[in-house]
């Protein structure tokens, strides 16, 4: 799995922390995500999937 | 999929993921590839973002996922018993499974309809024919409190135009967080050279040859404008399923599950279901609930008889100049609202609001860390009493 963020996009929704905190942070001053693992061990592809998909912004591609 | 907007997009990624692998029909009243409406009252109306960055996926997903488009053409009636929908071109789809995914419509003035000069934020068009409107610098005159008419009232100071919002409410914003924040926001927004006017309904919009010049209010007040946005909310878009045999009641009524009849499902702003915890009937028209009602039916429709019910902690956020709204749950009802980090005054804070006694949102500007943490206690109903015991309340 490979997972790339577009940051401009990011409306700072932090969805994607509570769902997958080892994969995703947020930036302290706007929230803007902050990718922690561009390629996760599989354990955590459900929860980075369901991440992108509720993201808000669409701003989290994952590939398989 | 009849709606091919967030929660319809979501309900067909969630089936494949879930691994169904039989036909997908996304149907879309607007002809355009899937796009995002947040961005329609800040990014794309401000000219940062053109219209391609709005898109929700990259055009070819949908063929990746096998998912067939039909794009353009509203459905015009559904026969439950047949399991078939028809649509405006005259063809008709059969379904399995039906996914009520239509959105809302924004709410007209009476009288409006038809002038120039009046624009909605709803669709992409209505976003950019007020951009070009609002680059002849007009002076505009915005109908609504609401997120939408500030978030325009932001854009369209900066893009230098003259701006007046009026609405029914005492202060601005007050449905959406209650008067204190409202009131903080409201500076905000004359601080940057807003006129505000409260308190007043608006009776009608006036025209002259067919173009709207001003806004006449309940207590016969005249507002002269060169453009009127109307931001006064939208109706769910439901007149279709009329004599369907669905319950449709400020949306398509819906059990704890999101369904609204045999195999049939609804998702996003359409749908009204009750809250599992306190039985209260909820519609919630923000972007994150769509996403989230989509791949709940996704999961339900997939899981038959071990379909669970749907829950959620609302989240919505709202872009005003420089500040970021944030809002876990729902501030609605509440009565009372307390600081917990930072202050108004410095407009960087977190706040709680109370309900019955216990904690029923969180509200946060320009304290995303901080907000975070506050969630749970929304997650968990926590009483006010006890959480207050473990945060540092200022206020």
């Amino acid at each position: 799995m490979r997972i790339t963020i577009e940051e401009d996009k990011c409306c700072g929704a932090g969805q994607c922390v509570l769902l997958a905190p080892e994969v995703f942070d947020q930036r302290d001053e706007d929230g803007v995500v902050v990718l922690l693992d561009a390629e996760p061990p599989a354990e955590q592809h459900a929860a980075a999937r369901e991440a992108a998909a509720v993201c808000p912004a669409s701003a989290i591609e994952v590939q398989a | 999929m009849v709606g091919a907007s967030a929660a319809g997009v979501a309900a067909a990624e969630g089936l494949r993921r879930g691994g169904y692998d039989g036909p997908l029909t996304l149907v879309g009243g607007e002809p355009h590839l899937p796009y995002d409406r947040p961005p329609l009252s800040k990014q794309l109306l401000s000219g940062v973002w053109e219209r391609e960055r709005l898109r929700l996926r990259a055009p070819e997903t949908y063929s990746d996922l096998g998912i067939e488009l039909r794009l353009g053409v509203r459905a015009t009636e559904l026969d439950m018993a047949a399991r078939r929908v028809r649509l405006a071109d005259g063809t008709e789809l059969t379904y399995s499974s039906l996914v009520l995914a239509t959105g809302a419509r924004a709410r007209v003035l009476p009288g409006a309809q038809g002038l120039t000069g009046v624009y909605t934020l709803r669709t992409v068009e209505d976003a950019l024919a007020l951009r070009t409107a609002l680059a002849a610098r007009p002076h505009l005159v915005i109908v609504g409190g609401g997120f939408v008419g500030a978030e325009a009232a932001a854009v369209a100071r900066g893009l230098g135009c003259e701006v007046t919002l009026v609405t029914d409410q005492q202060v601005p914003l007050a449905d959406a967080v209650g008067a204190e924040v409202g009131t903080m926001l409201a500076e905000v927004h004359r601080e940057r050279g807003v006129r505000i006017v409260t308190g007043s309904p608006v009776e009608e919009v006036i025209a002259e040859d067919g173009r709207a010049v001003g806004v006449r209010l309940a207590d016969g007040r005249v507002l002269r404008a060169q453009a009127v946005l109307v931001g006064i909310g939208a109706r769910p878009d439901t007149d279709w399923l009329t004599g369907s045999g669905l319950s449709l009641h400020h949306g398509i009524v819906c059990d704890s599950l999101l369904r609204a009849g045999d195999a049939v499902w609804a998702a996003g702003d359409v749908a009204s279901w009750p809250d599992p915890v306190t039985g209260e009937r909820l519609r919630i028209e923000h972007r994150t609930n769509a996403s989230e009602q989509g791949m709940a039916v996704a999961r339900n429709i997939l899981a038959g008889p071990s379909a669970t019910a749907f829950q959620t902690v609302p989240y919505v956020w709202s872009d005003q100049y420089d500040l970021k709204i944030q809002i876990y749950g729902g501030t609605r009802g509440a009565d009372a609202v307390h600081i917990v980090e930072g202050s108004l005054k410095q407009r960087a804070f977190t706040a709680v609001y109370v309900r019955d006694g216990y904690v029923a949102a969180a509200l946060g500007v320009g304290m995303i860390r901080q907000l975070r943490a506050l969630r749970r206690l929304v997650t968990t109903r926590t009483p006010w009493d006890r959480a207050r015991t473990s945060l540092p309340v200022t206020a």
